[in-house]
């Protein structure tokens, strides 16, 4: 239609709204808009995360400094309980409990807080439109950065304590951090979306996490229950969080392999290949669950805003 | 190009009651099928909805579209909210579920000015949601392109223990804006705000003034292509509020596509293209503002008539008029002079119609002349929901020649007003010998000298 505009009298063209043109952007730069608003983003999510951060450490640098310290206390306490008073046998028992406790406590902190997050924000969800699994995931992040922060306190206790934590099975971490990872993030899309509708996931989920701390070969040696197993211990395995505590112990705590006390074994094993193959399946079964969570989440995520 | 598809197959995952519940409903309960009399169609005639309909201004593209929307809300009696009631006790309680909207379809093209009209409870505020992405229908479809900016509710999103700039930048992150595009805007907003003091104080700290300000601030500037406005701009003080207006009287300028709800049917008239009127979950009236806020006056009934609306829309409906010698004998199109004729004028009463009828009948002759009158007699006649026939009875007819159409109008006997007026194409002839539809009277012609 511009062309019936004689050039003369462009500029009266000015801001008539009946011009559809003058607002015309590319469908392309449309769809590129509204993508931004249904698909998740890094930077909102990197957003998100920074104002849980900012709301929890608000005007407390001790707070920050508190959940840091966190670990160290409970590698206090624990020592003091496993060592002195219960003498589990297990040499440097701190750490061996530490390096398989930090990561639990990620995985647990994170499904937990992703389970209520959608259902917290409520207000945000009846009346916005954003990419809604930003929620569960951005826990999951809070989750991961204190995660970090303290594991890197962690390798700074070990290292001034004098024990030796470097060395080749420190990449075993990389391959069991991913796995974690995924496993960490299905569960969590799973549980947020199910907790809309059904209110009981939450608690149901706390009791859960409780019982299935105890199953992970975190305050006990990985012997206990090949002891107790024998050949059945792969179904132990089964579980990808028993998969990755136990990598998480050899690639930070890395030896003794055999408790030199009772000649239990402390590690599930003193090679890497173990360890890569079980991740392998654990990978898997995290992918699955992943697969499942994405689909529960996309089905019940519409009716979100009517549920809450 | 359908930005946000909104899921349309049913959730099955862990309800499989509610998905079985929504395959058994019918699309929508038609208004037409329900008791319930009066109540017009819901699809507006295309005479009336024809020219805004459908495209936009110069053919623009559609911009918003939604095809058969139903959306039902479930009785939470009826399905589990639990875990533990989804394993130990398969629902059997029962509840009413309700239909919130009703087979809605609406194209909305670029750049048009919509208002959403309606009753408390009529679903404005359920389609603008829908719309939004924000509930799934039902039933049906929506898709809407380009970058929405709801503005359902100033400020959803802020954290009362962050600064305002970090809220800015948090809520418009959240509506699809990079850092980068955030960076560039932000001055304009804190501007449009009026809180360059306050922006980095705890927004907990606000007043709910401040607050609202904040939000409409962030909202109107993450440069929306569709702007979806529920009722906001009711609050602030009166110089915000004309701040807003002039703010949508940009985006109108501008071309962006906006769709409001209000209440204030001045503001609709002042300000829209296109008024969409809701009644119980369905669209009974969409078209151009000046017509549909005078049929939602009346409909809601506390508002001042502003003279009749088309007979459709009524709350009194002439359906059918029928040409007899005798009241229920079989119709008859031709008559003598002489002869007797009765008119049998049906009317379709609506609950909220006043108590007492006033009818006006105009017999047209050529060119819709009026030739006679009849009324019904003083004090009309009662207004009872339902069907309603009234006869008007002529005796003997004058001598007449042609065919006769007749206009029927409606009004409230208390106060006068014109309810509604229809004009049937029904015609009966009188042949008489007179030509042309004139009157015979008896007189000579003579000349003088």
């Amino acid at each position: 239609m511009s062309n019936l505009i004689d050039e003369r009298s462009a500029p009266a063209a000015q801001p008539d709204r009946q011009d559809p043109a003058l607002r015309a952007p590319e469908p392309r730069t449309l769809e590129r808009r509204s993508r931004a608003q249904t698909r998740v983003r890094w930077e909102l999510l990197r957003n998100l995360i920074r104002k849980d951060l900012k709301v929890k450490y608000k005007g407390s640098t001790l707070g920050f400094a508190w959940s840091l310290a966190n670990p160290l206390l409970l590698l206090a306490v624990y020592t003091l309980v496993f060592q002195v008073i219960m003498k589990s046998g297990v040499p440097r028992f701190g750490v061996y409990l530490m390096s398989g406790l930090l990561i639990w406590n990620a995985f647990s902190a994170s499904v937990s807080a992703a389970c209520g997050s959608v259902v917290f924000n409520a207000n945000l969800v009846k009346k916005v439109r954003f990419p809604l699994p930003v929620l569960p995931l951005s826990a999951v992040g809070f989750a991961l950065v204190h995660f970090v922060l303290q594991l890197f306190v962690l390798f700074v206790v070990v290292a001034a304590l004098g024990y030796s934590f470097v060395g080749p099975g420190l990449f075993l971490l990389v391959p069991a951090f991913a796995v974690v990872m995924i496993f960490t993030v299905a569960l969590s899309m799973l549980v947020s979306a199910l907790n809309v509708r059904y209110r009981d996931t939450e608690h149901l989920l706390e009791v859960a996490l409780l019982a299935w701390f105890w199953v992970n070969p975190i305050v006990y040696p990985v012997g206990l229950i090949r002891k107790v197993l024998h050949e059945w211990t792969w179904v132990y395995f089964l579980n990808p969080m028993a998969t990755v505590t136990a990598t998480f112990q050899r690639a930070i705590y890395k030896a003794p392999y055999v408790n030199p006390a009772n000649g239990q074994t402390i590690l599930a094993d003193p090679g890497y290949l173990f360890y890569l193959e079980h991740l392998a399946i654990a990978g898997a079964i995290s992918l699955a669950l992943l697969w499942f969570g994405v689909h529960v989440f996309r089905r019940l995520q519409a009716d979100f805003a009517e549920d809450l | 190009m359908s930005a946000q598809q909104s899921p349309a197959e049913p959730a099955v995952i862990g309800v499989p009651a509610d998905a079985a519940d929504a395959a058994a409903e019918p699309v929508s309960l038609s208004v037409d099928g329900l008791p319930s009399t009066g109540t017009p169609r819901q699809t507006p005639p295309p005479a009336l909805a024809g020219n805004t309909r459908g495209e936009g201004p110069s053919g623009a593209p559609v911009v918003i579209r939604a095809t058969g929307v139903g959306k039902k809300f479930v009785s939470y009696h009826r399905r589990a909210t639990s875990l533990k009631e989804l394993f130990v006790r398969r629902g059997q309680a029962s509840g009413d579920d309700f239909w919130a909207l009703r087979d809605i379809d609406v194209e909305i093209g670029r750049g048009q000015t919509v208002g959403l009209a309606g009753a408390n409870g009529s679903g404005k505020s359920t389609l603008l949601k829908v719309l939004a992405g924000i509930l799934r229908p039902t039933n049906g479809e929506v898709s809407v392109t380009g970058r929405i900016a709801s503005l359902l509710e100033l400020g959803a999103g802020f954290n009362g223990e962050l600064s305002g700039r970090d809220n800015v930048y948090l809520n418009a992150s959240l509506l699809g804006l990079s850092r980068r595009e955030i960076d560039r805007m932000f001055d304009s907003i804190v501007d449009f705000a009026e809180l360059p003091h306050k922006i980095d104080n705890e927004v907990k700290h606000y007043s709910s003034g401040q607050y609202v300000r904040l939000g409409f601030a962030v909202a109107v500037h993450v440069d929306p292509d569709v702007l979806l406005v529920d009722e906001v701009l009711a609050v602030g003080d009166e110089a915000f509020q004309k701040k807003c207006l002039a703010k949508i009287d940009e985006f109108r300028a501008e071309g962006r596509t906006i769709l409001f709800v209000t209440h204030s049917l001045d503001l609709i008239e002042g300000m829209c293209d296109r008024i969409l009127v809701l009644e119980s979950g369905s669209l009974i009236f969409d078209g151009a503002p000046g017509i549909g806020t005078r049929l939602l006056r009346q409909r809601l009934g506390s508002l001042p008539t502003n003279g009749p609306v088309p007979h459709e829309y009524a709350s009194v409906r002439p359906i059918s008029v029928v040409f007899a010698p005798d009241p229920g004998r079989p119709p008859q199109v031709q008559f003598d002079p002489g002869e007797k004729l009765t008119l049998s004028i049906t009317l379709d009463v609506a609950e909220d119609a006043p108590d007492r009828l006033y009818l006006h009948v105009y017999v047209l002759g050529q060119d819709d002349l009026p030739i006679w009158l009849m009324e019904t007699p003083s004090g009309g006649v009662p207004g009872t929901p339902g069907t309603l026939t009234v006869d008007f009875t002529v005796p003997k007819l004058p001598e007449l020649f042609g065919a006769f159409a007749t206009s029927v109008h409606v009004s409230d006997a208390a106060t006068g007003d014109v309810i509604t007026r229809r004009r049937f194409d029904d015609l009966f002839g009188i042949s008489g010998s007179q030509p042309g539809g004139l009157l015979k009277v008896d007189y000579e012609a003579r000349t003088r000298t």
